[in-house]
């Protein structure tokens, strides 16, 4: 009998993951007694992303320092709203007093996060901005237009006199942190979208193997670039193994943004010429801590807290402070 | 050989049993292992989490009824946010002609897709999966990578919230879900449209020389598909109230995963679209009790996995014990 058969099936598994779980948990232990332990919920864009991994795993260790509990649950894809829906709903089920959120759309999820705060939980936006700033309590982020007007500052110094000719590599059509970076970088380097300086510009979804592909095209169009945007550094290994192909890689300045542990390996090879570094760890790090301090004294932190971005670069240019790349694997993440 | 109308009856007759058990023991057992499944909020919750999928299952268990699949339907859904909010805000439509507009349009692709696999007796698998390449590709160049928040009364309106009793939240769209899926369990199972679809999933060749219209009863379940993948849109705006070219990328699968494991044969013509509801319920719960049971989001994807092997495997078994 099919059917029966599929029920008893089920049912085994459902009881075979179900005392999983009880082994499975990390941090607290299955039932937790409410033994006092501050309840922290965090929310990241995906939980495949090296950043968000580093990210997700300062916050459970800043946790583990202060004795909260951190609860980590992450959207399927970049863009998934409504799995960042469902695991705050979740989290606020679960009791977590805080939120911390990395939101994949600076409005997609306003109207959960409005329910978590109408119910008096604190929630922090992570790395990425709310739009409206208001929608939550407190912003932890790196500013990313500074971050891509650094590196447009650093590629026009280190062109010097060459004119630049561009391609620019951004991430996600649509997202917040790639728009941003995307108009830092023509401050930066002091142009407008549309010039003829700017050769192509590609949606890579910050992906290498996509990075690579559009560069391939672009340099089909016209091989005689000076400079590569790239919106992160996976990006950014793309457009140098095209470039390297074409065995133009070293006549180019390739930038990015990231300061991940490989990104920082990447400039010191010289692969890239300098990338911005973010801290996820500060963020989270920080933001923990505003969650234990909410626990204990249900003081809320506010407004926008910049966690700052640095230049990582083995050449610098006057004019623009950066660190070496020494100081950069000290620092990175990932 | 059984007729047709003696297969078609025991067809009929097959319940939802063994996925609606599946469920109750998912149920039971996050009851019992977690302190924070069971309650009229979470639980409340959990319903509201499957609305969308669950109204693309629907949709897609039409389809799979006659052996077909559909790829293409969150991205025809999420197409339709984007129209629906698009028209609203820029060309200032009220919020129900812009809903009308977008459920018309959703139903329209369904005809497209429809008529191109009767008309060239396509493999749907590859008609759709084209149709999901272009559809998203319409979507992201129309909305110029933006996305648009709504604020509308009627857009938002399947998100409202009412109390029961006081206490237990329902929102219109765990009403809508319901209405749809009983409405199409009855015009599956009583009407001679329903008997169509079947037979046509069954075996087309015996279907067309008992008299029916395959090609037509085929298009029409496509253009039927696309409406409810319009409603779907409305879903979702209710849920999220922003239309996002890049939300719902894993919406067809997630839809197939709900009609297999609510039993519905792949092979045609076996299959409940309550079973549907309750595989996306199932899905639903799995994924909100491991979460509260504090389960990696990668080990519950591991867990649906394996349930949706198990489904299938038990679909083929039993269909080999009856031939």
């Amino acid at each position: 009998m099919g059917r029966r058969g599929l029920a008893i099936i089920a049912a085994g598994l459902l009881a075979f993951v179900a005392s999983g779980c009880t082994s499975q948990k990390t941090g607290s232990g299955g039932q937790p007694a409410d033994g006092g332990r501050i309840k922290v919920g965090l929310v990241t864009k995906t939980d495949s992303n090296p950043y968000f991994v580093a990210l997700r795993d300062s916050a459970k260790a800043e946790a583990g320092k202060a004795g909260a509990e951190l609860i980590a649950l992450a959207g399927k894809f970049d863009g998934d709203n409504e799995g960042q829906v469902a695991a705050i709903e979740n989290l606020v089920q679960q009791g977590a007093k805080t939120i911390m959120i990395t939101p994949s759309n600076s409005t997609g999820v306003l109207g959960a996060i409005k329910n978590a705060r109408d119910r008096g939980v604190l929630v922090i936006a992570l790395d990425t901005e709310t739009d409206p700033k208001q929608a939550v309590d407190a912003t932890f982020a790196s500013d990313n237009t500074e971050a891509g007007r650094m590196q447009g500052t650093y590629v026009k110094a280190a062109l010097g006199s060459k004119a630049p000719k561009v391609i620019m590599l951004d991430g996600t059509p649509g997202s917040t942190v790639s728009e941003q970076r995307h108009n830092g970088f023509l401050q930066g380097v002091g142009l407008k979208d549309g010039d003829a300086a700017i050769v192509g510009v590609e949606a890579t979804n910050g992906e290498q193997n996509k990075a690579q592909t559009a560069t391939e095209n672009l340099l089909q169009r016209d091989a005689t670039l000076t400079a590569v945007y790239t919106l992160n550094e996976p990006a950014a290994r793309g457009a140098y193994v095209a470039l390297q192909a074409k065995g133009i890689a070293t006549q180019v300045v390739i930038g990015s943004i990231d300061g991940s542990c490989q990104g920082v390996k990447d400039v010191k090879e010289g692969k890239v010429v300098a990338t911005v570094m973010q801290f996820p760890k500060k963020m989270a790090a920080q933001g923990v801590q505003a969650a234990v301090e909410f626990g204990k004294s249900g003081k809320k932190p506010s407004g926008f807290v910049n966690t700052g971005v640095t230049v990582i670069t083995d050449k610098p240019v006057s004019g623009l402070r950066s660190q070496d790349t020494s100081w950069g694997l000290q620092n990175c993440w990932g | 050989m059984t007729t047709i109308k003696e297969r078609s009856e025991f067809i009929l007759r097959t319940p939802a049993v063994g996925p609606a058990i599946a469920l109750v023991v998912a149920v039971v057992v996050f009851s019992v292992t977690t302190d924070t499944f069971l309650n009229v909020d979470n639980l409340s919750l959990v319903v509201q989490q499957s609305l969308v999928i669950g109204t693309l299952a629907l949709g897609q268990t039409l389809v799979i009824l006659t052996s077909g699949i559909d790829l293409a339907n969150a991205a025809i859904a999420v197409f339709a946010t984007l129209l629906t909010a698009k028209l609203t805000l820029e060309s200032g439509m009220p919020g129900i002609a812009a809903l009308l507009i977008g459920i018309v349009v959703a139903a329209g692709i369904g005809a497209v897709t429809g008529g191109i696999v009767t008309g060239f007796r396509l493999p749907p698998f590859i008609v759709t999966l084209g149709m999901l390449t272009i559809v998203t590709a319409v979507s992201r160049i129309y909305a110029s990578g933006q996305s648009f928040p709504v604020d509308d009364d009627t857009l938002g309106f399947l998100g409202q919230k009412q109390y029961l009793f006081g206490q237990i939240e329902v929102t219109y769209g765990m009403v809508l879900m319901l209405v749809m899926y009983i409405g199409f369990w009855y015009a599956l199972t009583r009407t001679a449209w329903g008997k169509h679809v079947y037979a046509v999933g069954n075996d087309p060749e015996a279907a067309r020389l008992s008299g029916i219209h395959v090609r037509r009863s085929l298009l029409g379940v496509y253009v039927v598909a696309g409406v409810i993948y319009g409603i779907a849109a409305w879903q979702a705006l209710g849920r999220v109230p922003n239309a996002d070219p890049n939300a719902f990328q894993l919406g067809n699968l997630d839809s197939i995963t709900a009609v297999v494991i609510g039993g519905t044969s792949l092979f045609g013509g076996r299959g409940s679209v309550i079973g549907t509801l309750v595989g996306a319920l199932i899905v639903a719960v799995l994924r909100s009790g491991l979460t509260q049971a504090g389960i990696d989001n990668l080990y519950q994807d591991v867990a649906t996995g394996v349930l949706v092997i198990a489904a299938v495997a038990v679909d083929r078994f039993s269909r080999g014990r009856q031939r």
